[in-house]
């Protein structure tokens, strides 16, 4: 139906779309989380805001395993040096995926203050853990990362966990917590008894400022501070995926495909304006606000893909080993069959989600919490 | 590069320990759930409250059991590009797909309703609440089919080939992945196991309460059910546990030859060996109480075809060894130069066997230069554990025709209104609680341990599949899980047991607090 080079492309903006979505619906999970102890003053108030979630946040996480799913059938070389690669900051994420369903569960099933405290420092670290690495890990992209393939295709890297902390990585981990927490500060907003949501849009307000600011200067330094990579030579887009076929030029600039393709600017633009947009909803305590986070999430990640276009995954220590979005894919039988199962399924998937975010509408108030018995 | 044996170890221990870890609490999901859907069924059939309040108490139980499903469920999809980077990279073209499937159609449709299934009795009416009751219970069952369809393929490698020029096995037909005999058999097999481990849990927690006087016409309802679903669960694991074995024996020879200990082809009808004691060193089995013709039966479905021997499969495998050498050859030629015609037809003639010139990768770094001692020694590594496999699939199947004999007890006791006449049987029932998950473990330790030296049966060696992370690292993956598997194990424990203690009376379930609702 599609040749190679559309079926590669379609699977490249597949799964950004299945990042932002993740991004999107699992990220206000984890800025809620992260806010747990800043905007719930006491255990009542940490419930309301948990019961805002609770009913969802399984759902919404499942976007990330999906994600997940679909880089190892469509990416499968993406899938294997990024997890193995990235070993410990991947573990760590682990951790916090591992952590945050019992602690959803777990908390209300005793009534000892004590034990509600402690599966709150989980969900709060956990959603932390999770915001910082995400953006550690795409900051480190633009970097380039330090592995090499040999000739069968085995990946071999050099570097540990500390290698991962440049300054530039650590502004990024900065950029992708401040949006995070923002966004979950709107959903805060939206869903949470009045007292609560009054402090969120503070929080929103600061956080969004804050996430402006970082945003405008991870662009500027990535202009001005860090080497683009380009495929040297006339790119093959419908070869065998072997990223050892092609060469690789470093030196040039992260912003050359906004200059090739001017219709990329529009996400960046998206996110500074849904920014100013958070601004200037999100005191309405309505679905407003949280529309214009969700804008701002999705432009920042798509922006952080347009730029790396076509690179997957960067690699400094031997750039013809970097992946990209012509050498790193499945088979063409594979990105087909994967396709038609997304198209045959994803719609039933948003159909069923839309359902329950309505029956589960409409805001958590104390009052509610006092009647219920702890969730579930 | 020559791979890091230490690594190997470890990267396949951790991958033992969380997937058995795991596959502590999916069964339990598996079963209790439809026993959940079976509940609300006949409340909403008959309005009487109990049979809702009897969902709302099994559905604490099965919530917490849940969380810790979906907890270790998450490490086992990080774990294949985290550990297992070579085999990600070599095979996901096609073992990523039913993954990607299962996320899609299944993960997606019981993570979204199980919200709504515990916070939701309010907002909707009784028919959308067992239908979201329902599809949950789908979507557990369809994921249990994607994974095992993963999971077969890596038993019987159908449908895909090797490619020289992206060094991976692509995908050739899709229908031969999906509709892959060894899933279906392992699919119905296995769930059906779940369904035995979920009528189990609730068969014996009920009798306890009926031990303690407690809950009675709660508990005698709750074990009805149990002792129907489980019935027909037990006898359905056995009986498509006898269909696994034989497309065992036609997949995986050797597998079938370590089960049942038999080192030497025997002449058709083959006997089954019931107990024994085999001994690795001298390829014997001493003390065999044998049953003349079962094997046959079993693994042949007829009396005149031979099952092979250890011994003949390691001769066998010594000449796929040489075939495989050959494909080695010819796919670095075609490396080289992607048009040699002569290359590409002995990989054509001789792909299939790739594999097994991988084998040598552990002991010599070019499998070309491997002396004969070497290759003798990668045949001989084809043989799985023997003792280990002959035992845990005695003990399993024991097991499964123990829980038939269990089930129809309870069954014709809660036809005949007799449950807790016999304070011996409650025990029993009681007692018995462990025994499916022993059951289920060690299925997976014939099916995983049984297939090795290989991750792929044929394809891939599983020491090739390891990723390139030190052996330091794993180290402390490993001792991170360890300490919060432990850690993790203590709590649920402990809630579960709480919950059980307190029953539907102590938690003020049934009988209800305030007057029920009539209707």
């Amino acid at each position: 139906m599609f040749d190679y080079t559309t079926l590669r492309l379609v699977w490249w903006a597949l799964l950004g779309t299945l990042l932002v979505a993740f991004a999107i619906m699992d990220g206000f999970d984890f800025g809620v989380a992260g806010l747990l102890k800043l905007l719930g003053r006491d255990n009542e108030e940490r419930q309301v805001l948990l019961e805002g979630i609770e009913p969802t946040w399984e759902g919404n996480q499942v976007w990330f395993i999906l994600a997940g799913g679909a880089t190892f059938a469509a990416w499968p070389v993406l899938y294997a040096v990024s997890f193995s690669g990235l070993y410990l900051a991947m573990f760590l994420v682990l951790l916090a995926f591992i952590l945050r369903p019992v602690g959803f569960n777990f908390r209300g099933k005793l009534r000892d203050p004590r034990w509600a405290s402690l599966w709150d420092w989980v969900l709060v670290l956990s959603g932390v853990v999770v915001m910082l690495v995400a953006g550690v890990a795409f900051g480190n992209l633009f970097l380039g990362l330090p592995f090499r393939f040999d000739g069968d295709l085995r990946m071999s890297w050099q570097g540990g966990f500390l290698d991962l902390l440049h300054p530039y990585a650590l502004l990024c981990g900065l950029v992708s917590l401040s949006m995070l927490l923002a966004h979950g500060a709107c959903w805060a907003a939206l869903k949470a008894d009045h007292a609560i949501a009054a402090r969120a849009v503070r929080i929103a307000r600061w956080a969004t400022l804050a996430f402006a600011v970082l945003y405008v200067l991870a662009g500027i330094w990535l202009a001005w501070g860090i080497p683009g990579y380009a495929v040297a030579g006339p790119a093959v887009t419908d070869g065998a995926s072997n990223p050892l076929y092609k060469q690789v030029a470093v030196g040039g600039s992260w912003f050359a495909g906004y200059l090739q393709y001017p219709g990329f600017w529009i996400a960046p633009l998206a996110a500074l304006l849904a920014a100013v947009a958070v601004q200037a909803l999100v005191g309405r305590r309505g679905v407003g606000g949280f529309v214009a986070s969700s804008v701002m999430v999705g432009g920042t990640i798509a922006s952080a893909g347009f730029a790396l276009f076509p690179f997957l995954l960067p690699s400094r220590l031997d750039p013809r080993s970097s992946l990209t979005v012509w050498d790193a894919s499945s088979s063409r039988g594979t990105l087909e069959l994967m396709l038609g199962a997304t198209v045959v399924f994803l719609p039933i998937v948003i159909l069923y989600t839309g359902w329950v975010y309505r029956v589960m509408r409409g805001r958590v108030t104390l009052a509610d919490v006092r009647k219920s018995h702890g969730g579930y | 590069m020559m791979i890091d044996a230490e690594v190997v170890t470890l990267s396949r221990l951790q991958f033992a320990l969380t997937a058995l870890y795991h596959f502590l609490f999916v069964p339990l999901t598996l079963g209790l759930v439809w026993i959940l859907a079976i509940m609300e069924s006949v409340y909403v059939m008959t309005g009487r409250e109990v049979w809702k309040r009897m969902v709302q108490y099994w559905g604490v139980l099965f919530g917490i059991n849940f969380a810790m499903g979906v907890a270790t469920g998450v490490t086992m999809e990080f774990q294949f590009g985290m550990n297992w980077a070579y085999y990600s990279h070599y095979v996901g073209d096609v073992f990523g797909t039913p993954l990607a499937i299962e996320g899609l159609m299944a993960f997606f449709l019981e993570a979204t309703l199980v919200g709504v299934f515990f916070m939701g009795w309010e907002r909707i009416s009784r028919v959308q609440h067992l239908l979201v009751t329902w599809f949950l219970a789908l979507g557990t069952s369809l994921s249990a089919l994607w994974i095992l369809v993963a999971n077969a393929w890596m038993q019987h490698p159908a449908g895909a080939a090797f490619d020289p020029q992206t060094m991976r096995m692509e995908v050739t037909s899709f229908a031969e992945v999906f509709f892959n005999p060894v899933a279906q058999d392992k699919f119905v097999h296995t769930v059906s196991a779940g369904y035995v481990l979920g009528s189990m849990f609730v068969l014996s927690i009920s009798a306890w309460f009926l031990l303690r006087g407690r809950n009675v016409d709660f508990a005698k309802r709750s074990m009805t059910v149990a002792a129907s679903f489980g019935l027909a669960a037990a006898l359905s694991v056995v009986v498509l546990g006898d269909a696994s074995g034989y497309s065992v024996s036609l997949n995986q020879k050797m597998k079938m030859a370590a089960i049942e200990a038999m080192w030497h082809t025997e002449p058709a009808p083959a006997a089954f060996t019931v107990v024994g004691i085999p001994d690795t060193r001298a390829r014997t089995t001493h003390a065999a109480i044998k049953l003349p013709w079962v094997l046959g039966l079993i693994g042949t479905h007829s009396i005149d075809q031979t099952i092979p021997g250890i011994a003949e499969l390691v001769e066998d495998a010594k000449a796929r060894i040489g075939q495989g050498l050959k494909a080695y050859d010819a796919m670095l030629a075609l490396r080289r130069n992607p048009d040699d015609a002569q290359a590409k037809a002995v990989l054509a003639a001789n792909g299939q066997d790739l594999g097994y010139a991988l084998l040598l990768k552990r002991y010599a770094d070019d499998p070309r230069q491997a002396t004969p001692a070497q290759i003798q020694q990668a045949a001989d590594s084809t043989i799985p554990n023997v003792p280990v496999l002959f035992w845990a699939f005695r003990i399993m199947v024991g097991c499964g025709f123990y829980f038939i004999a269990l089930f129809a007890l309870s069954f014709w006791k809660a036809s005949k209104r007799r449950l807790d006449t016999q304070r011996g049987y409650l025990r029993l029932a009681l007692w018995s609680l462990p025994l499916p998950w022993i059951a289920a473990e060690l299925g997976w330790i014939v099916a995983e341990y049984g297939r090795q030296p290989w991750a792929i049966e044929g394809v891939l060696p599983t020491a090739l599949g390891v990723s390139s992370v030190s052996a330091g690292q794993v180290w402390s993956s490993l001792g991170g899980f360890v300490l919060f598997y432990t850690a993790l194990a203590v709590v649920d424990a402990l809630l579960m047991l709480k919950f059980v203690r307190k029953g539907p009376d102590g938690l003020g379930i049934w009988p209800p607090a305030q007057p029920a609702d009539a209707h």
